[in-house]
């Protein structure tokens, strides 16, 4: 019971970051059509670059803005320079390309920082809190990175909801020629897209790497799972992501602490495979349906 | 291996198949009389080098005694590199099949070397005296099997979710090997005894062709005998019924089924055929390296293998050869380079993927069609406007 209840508390944390993970493929994917396989490397990238600023003396909370920033720079790099002219041909040349990105940047983390696992700070306590006598496993940075992402998410839903550019990123979104005519930058539009998803994106992989272990495969892991939360989410929606992390998050520590950490990606892929069969739209899917 | 038959994603090609031949299916292209009655009047010798199989067959053959003697002018070290090459070519011209001609991506193909290598040490850890044709043929068997299992569900597949459900395949399945460690030999590995050639066949090679047979040439004569017999199964299927059925698919499924086709079982067809040609792949990795290890089947590895397709063009076979060519003549050169440069040895290891994922993009972004598609489209083109001129002169 006691282990059942640590687990579960674990796989919740988890979950939070699978979540902030798929956010950034579902934002990719509402705009552009597109699943950015790279988005991990991408992460994995900044969090480097994160890791540097740190071992440079600097502390975690000018390491994490120098990361966001950084992400947000290589997302839109990323659209601008090499999805833009993909973007238009057949599906299978966008997907060819995300993977260039996804083992290129992984190579070059490799050459440039070096192919070992190396310590990444976390920013509180990792130790549980303890109630009277019983230790329970919630960490100070567990909270953190729940609230980090809980944060991260409510900026986002008020960037949608409530600014014009989020409507207009809406709208680029919806219908592109339609956003053209009336106005929308939509190139523009598409390009902070991708920016924000990488910068959500480098959110998630500091907050993985805080407290454990970096090296440049790191997140080969993390962009199956968050590839498998988004689609069960459907892709599409924003709450699906949320809820496929938090999914994912359990399942994947509930396959580790009773079965075995080795077949963590099976059991997603055993996910994907009957979320496809039985739901191809996602648990959230809207009335249409679409051809996976 | 004829070209004339396939051709890039980007250029649909389906359509030429059907037209050409106005009941697809009905008949096979490498009947000889058929191709002769529908051609102008030939001679006999112009009819047997126009049947397909006649062609194909004598193509292979010269491939393989030039194979054979190409092995005994390089030095041991380029011998070993062309014995490398003899595992690349089966898993390559598979994916390019599956990819090129159907459409389907998949990054699982490195996991289903896996399957093919691991069935194959396991079988030679258990009964080491099973001539080592059977042993490939389980290897291929049990590989096909797996291949249709996933073929099944990614049928039902298209694009992007294809992508992430073979990657999921290619990231999760090394751990089976890890989970079950007694038998497959955790991080470790199993080691593979590759066969040994028997004492009749050197002395026979030795009596009539003078050559001295080490146990490294003769795994790559098994190798490339292997890959060829894959190449023509391979070429012979692209041009017959079952190559314009996947083209069709590819190229448009709501006018494959109006004509005729089941999507799904054409679909799954594919994958198994690939996945087989991974089997054979994974049953020579298992014996040139003699080792089975996770670390050998990583994603890096699917994605070497999209790498060899997307530079030779996908759907081309000649493409397949080549990019295979490049995947083990490019690495050591590369990582040359970097050494030269003052890198150590473990960062120097990764510019070959960093090249990989940059060679990708740049395709992709500049000439998506790859090698042997590019210079398909420019022959074609300036065909085209030849002709144009040619009958704008006459008129």
């Amino acid at each position: 019971m006691q282990q059942f209840l640590n687990l579960t508390l674990n796989g919740i944390t988890i979950g939070f970051i699978y979540a902030a993970f798929a956010l950034c493929l579902v934002l990719i994917f509402r705009a552009t059509r597109i699943i950015n396989f790279g988005q991990g490397a991408q992460a994995m990238f900044t969090t480097y670059i994160a890791l540097e600023v740190i071992q440079r003396g600097g502390s975690y909370w000018l390491a994490l803005p120098i990361a966001l920033i950084s992400g947000f720079l290589l997302g839109a790099f990323v659209e601008r320079v090499i999805i833009r002219p993909v973007e238009t041909g057949p599906e299978i040349n966008a997907v060819i390309v995300t993977l260039g990105i996804f083992i290129g940047l992984i190579a070059l983390a490799s050459v440039v920082f070096g192919n070992t696992f190396e310590g990444f700070v976390a920013p509180f306590s990792v130790r549980g809190l303890t109630f009277g006598d019983t230790n329970i496993n919630i960490t100070p940075n567990n909270i953190y990175n729940i609230v980090a992402v809980l944060i991260a998410m409510t900026s986002l839903l008020v960037l949608f909801r409530f600014t014009s550019l989020g409507l207009q990123m809406r709208a680029s979104a919806f219908g592109q020629e339609v956003a053209r005519l009336l106005g929308v930058r939509v190139g523009r539009m598409l390009t902070l897209g991708w920016a924000l998803a990488g910068m959500f994106g480098s959110l998630a992989g500091i907050l993985i790497a805080g407290g454990g272990f970096i090296s440049p495969a790191f997140m080969d892991g993390v962009v199956v799972f968050g590839f498998v939360a988004a689609v069960l989410g459907g892709l599409d929606s924003f709450i699906g992501a949320v809820v496929g992390g938090l999914v994912l998050g359990l399942t994947t520590v509930y396959v580790q602490g009773y079965v075995g950490q080795e077949l963590q990606t099976l059991a997603a892929l055993g996910i994907l495979i009957t979320v496809l069969l039985v739901k191809p739209g996602g648990l959230f899917s809207s009335t249409v349906a679409r051809k996976v | 291996m004829t070209t004339d038959s396939t051709s890039g994603a980007t250029t649909p090609a389906g359509a030429q198949g059907s037209t050409s031949n106005p009941t697809p299916g009905s008949r096979s292209d490498s009947d000889p009389k058929v191709t002769a009655a529908e051609g102008p009047v030939r001679t006999p010798g112009s009819r047997l080098l126009g049947s397909t199989l006649v062609r194909h067959t004598a193509l292979m053959l010269a491939a393989y005694v030039g194979i054979v003697l190409l092995l005994e002018l390089v030095s041991p070290f380029r011998g070993s590199q062309i014995g490398e090459m003899a595992y690349f070519v089966p898993a390559v011209a598979g994916l390019t099949l599956l990819t090129g001609l159907n459409g389907q991506i998949s990054l699982g193909h490195g996991a289903l070397m896996a399957v093919g290598a691991y069935t194959t040490a396991v079988i030679l850890e258990v009964r080491e005296d099973l001539p080592f044709q059977l042993v490939v043929l389980i290897a291929v068997i049990v590989t096909s099997v797996v291949g249709a299992v996933v073929g099944a569900a990614a049928a039902r597949l298209h694009g992007p979710y294809l992508a992430g459900a073979t990657l999921a395949l290619a990231v999760g399945l090394p751990g089976l090997a890890l989970t079950f460690e007694e038998r497959l030999g955790g991080e470790q590995g199993l080691r593979v005894s590759p066969p040994s050639s028997s004492v009749n066949f050197e002395s026979f090679i030795q009596g009539t062709l003078g050559f001295e047979l080490s146990s490294q040439k003769y795994i790559a004569y098994v190798g490339w005998a292997l890959a060829l017999i894959v190449l023509f199964v391979l070429s012979n299927l692209i041009v017959s019924r079952y190559g314009r059925v996947w083209r069709a698919v590819r190229d448009d499924e709501v006018a494959a089924s109006l004509a005729g086709i089941n999507l799904g079982r054409a679909r799954v067809l594919a994958f198994v055929v690939s996945a087989a040609c991974a089997g054979v792949a994974g049953a020579m990795i298992a014996v040139i390296t003699r080792l089975t290890a996770p670390t050998t089947f990583t994603i890096v590895l699917s994605i070497s293998l999209l790498v060899a397709i997307v530079i030779g063009g996908l759907g081309s076979l000649v493409g397949a050869i080549i990019g295979s060519a490049l995947l083990v003549f490019l690495r050591p050169a590369v990582t040359n380079l970097g050494l030269d440069n003052g890198l150590d040895a473990a960062a120097a290891a990764n510019i070959a993927p960093l090249v990989y994922g940059i060679v990708l993009i740049l395709v992709m972004l500049l000439a998506p069609r790859g090698l042997v598609g590019s210079i398909r489209f420019a022959y074609l083109t300036r065909k085209a406007g030849r002709q144009m001129k040619a009958a704008q002169q006459s008129r």
